[in-house]
């Protein structure tokens, strides 16, 4: 049967205002949960709660005036906010908000397009996002610019590399890159009736690595290097205002809406749900119920870390990425691989001998998480130890502490010292 | 020519402009905008051919990661990121090469094709590989030459951290580090290097008034 065009272009529509909606919620909830974290009250003028201060950032920042600064690089310092928010907006295509609905003779399946390969439309999307930082941050020509656009470039290569791995046991364990095989795959039950058979319970190494390498893709507080405004005024979109900011502001938090749906789709599920015995033609609505929660809960997660996590030392953060999540991600994945060949070759194990395996799994994880820190960088040390040859006087007392905190008050100390 | 074709040909267009722009654009940046924007074009290229694997593999890999990694280098190292231009004189022989080699491709492919050295060969549809088939044609059939290039790769790794890296006792300025530990453990008294008391009460003096 031939569908009439617009039936697609509702489908476009629809998706791309529920995302606009979830992102203007999401801006909004944020600032309310942080002003509660830190005692404050946050926005509360306009509209019950103050849920339409985004409404009305938005309308400001649309008749603010645009600066362009004259040293920028014009056709670039246009471009580069215009691919982060197509980026972001793209990306969400091939993930599914709901099942099908069927309404006035039609049938709707809530996705915009169910690509053959998703998956990697979902990470070659996420590498473009790149750009949009990156580009902003060399055409402002200006230091901290150009700061923030280097530290995001190297963020985000890094933790792609962990995520695209994290990712790549998913499908490995599917057997699919179709994001609907996916989600089909993972709604029945697991190893345990009754208990959901999302891939967040059995892929539990990629879901962590996932979830962490998704805070730094998005640069998100602790992660946000590539803004630190302490440290670079405002990072990569330094020169930006008016509305071309803006799109910068919607592109971050677009991607914080994009990755949380991403994460919820590929390790929980998606919108699969209990349906409470609904109709078929209604039943697909029921799927947004779920997946909105599962994404709203994501969402949270994003916020309270936030309100609660001081930013990554730069050094740190690269320690993390790749002496740990790639390591992870990498070992897990060779396992997942394993297991599905033995599963294919052998018939897998019993039922019994797996739950074995997975828990004793998870005592050498809590074994690995107890004991371990994170590597530290062996040049750190030896520059630690240069500089303090031997133990002093430790007359000083108290001020030890204030002092050491102050690492470049060091030069100024040695010209003082003869 | 169906729409297809002429989609095909606009984006061909589109690559091999941009591939030009790559080796006659003076600003290094540019050219790497360029180079990344063929490298897209390519996976257009093979978007319209019906591999849409590949397709997106090519975004992922060399958009998303070689020409990110390019930028990065630049901007990291002190090449001219700026308005300065860049040319090394060699303009002449880098045509004479190109062009060569251009001239012997074209020769082939289009030997290959209209001269029937590919004997009969008649593509019935358009659709490309199924992943699990390059799967297999990687790893299982070309093996050999993939593991030579992940050698190959590795070794070039390996050679690049053994240039960049520098010995703690090595010749030029070292970068200032900030040097402050965030172990589990706080600083103990006597192993920090300001408490060594050979320091005059200036700078501690100075740290106090400042202080709360």
């Amino acid at each position: 049967m031939e569908t009439p065009l617009w039936v697609p272009l509702l489908q476009v529509v629809v998706i791309f205002t529920y995302y606009l909606l979830l992102t203007a919620l999401l801006i909004w909830a944020e600032r309310r949960v942080v002003a509660r974290m830190q005692s404050r009250l946050g926005p509360n003028r306009v509209g019950p709660f103050g849920i339409l201060q985004t409404l009305v950032d938005g309308v400001k920042m649309f008749f603010k005036e645009d600066v362009t600064p004259g040293m920028v690089n014009k056709l670039i310092f246009n471009i580069a906010p215009i691919v982060g928010v197509v980026a972001g907006f793209l990306s969400i295509a091939v993930i599914p908000i709901g099942g099908e609905v069927t309404l006035f003779g039609e049938t709707f399946t809530l996705v915009v397009s169910d690509l053959n390969v998703g998956v990697l439309w979902v990470l070659a999307m996420g590498s473009l996002h790149v750009y949009s930082t990156f580009l902003a941050g060399w055409a402002s020509n200006s230091p901290y610019p150009l700061m923030g656009g280097i530290r995001s470039s190297a963020q985000m290569v890094s933790y792609e590399i962990a995520q695209g791995l994290a990712v790549a046991s998913v499908f490995i364990y599917t057997g699919s890159l179709r994001v609907s095989d996916i989600v089909a795959a993972q709604s029945g039950s697991g190893f345990v009736e009754g208990v959901p058979g999302w891939y967040a319970i059995p892929l539990f190494p990629a879901f962590m690595v996932f979830v962490i390498g998704m805070v730094a893709e998005a640069g998100r507080p602790p992660f946000d290097l590539a803004e630190a405004e302490g440290e670079l005024v405002g990072g990569f979109n330094t020169e930006y205002s008016g509305l071309r900011f803006g799109m910068f502001m919607l592109a971050e938090f677009m991607s914080v809406v994009t990755m949380s749906a991403i994460v919820v789709t590929l390790f929980l599920g998606g919108p699969a749900g209990p349906t409470f015995g609904a109709p078929d033609a209604v039943a697909g609505l029921i799927g947004v119920f779920w997946f909105t929660l599962k994404t709203a809960l994501f969402i949270f997660l994003f916020i309270l870390l936030r309100g609660a996590l001081p930013r990554y030392r730069y050094d740190r953060l690269m320690n993390l990425g790749w002496k740990v999540l790639i390591p992870v991600a990498l070992v897990w994945t060779l396992v997942t691989a394993g297991m599905v060949l033995l599963e294919q070759e052998q018939g897998g194990f019993g039922a019994g001998l797996r739950l074995t395996m997975a828990s004793a799994a998870g005592v050498i994880l809590l074994w690995l998480v107890a004991t371990s820190r994170t590597p530290r960088d062996a040049g750190d040390r030896a520059d630690h130890h240069e500089v303090a040859p031997a133990p002093g006087d430790p007359a000083a007392g108290g001020d030890d502490d204030v002092l050491a905190t102050h690492g470049e008050d060091v030069p100024r100390t040695e010209e003082v010292s003869p | 020519m169906t729409g297809h074709d002429v989609v095909f040909v606009l984006v061909g267009l589109l690559t091999a402009a941009a591939a030009i722009l790559t080796v006659t654009s003076k600003n290094l940046v540019h050219a790497a905008l360029f180079l990344a924007t063929t490298l897209a074009g390519i996976a257009g290229v093979f978007l319209v051919l019906a591999a849409d694997f590949l397709a997106l593999v090519q975004l992922v890999v060399y958009v998303g990661a070689v020409a990110v990694l390019f930028l990065f280098g630049l901007m990291l190292t002190r090449a001219p990121i700026g308005r300065e231009a860049l040319d090394n004189q060699n303009r002449g022989l880098a045509i004479g090469v190109s062009g060569g080699l251009f001239v012997v491709l074209s020769a082939l492919i289009v030997d290959a094709v209209v001269g029937g050295s590919l004997g009969d060969t008649t593509v019935a549809e358009v659709t490309g590989p199924g992943i699990e088939d390059i799967g297999m044609a990687i790893f299982a059939e070309w093996v050999l030459p993939f593991e030579v290039l992940s050698m190959l790769l590795l070794a070039a790794l390996i050679g690049a951290i053994v240039l960049a890296r520098r010995e703690p006792g090595d010749s030029g300025e070292e970068a200032m580090a900030t040097r402050i530990d965030f172990g589990d453990a706080p600083p103990t008294e006597g192993t920090d290097s300001l408490s060594s008391g050979s320091l005059p009460e200036l700078t501690s003096g100075e740290r106090r008034e400042g202080g709360p």
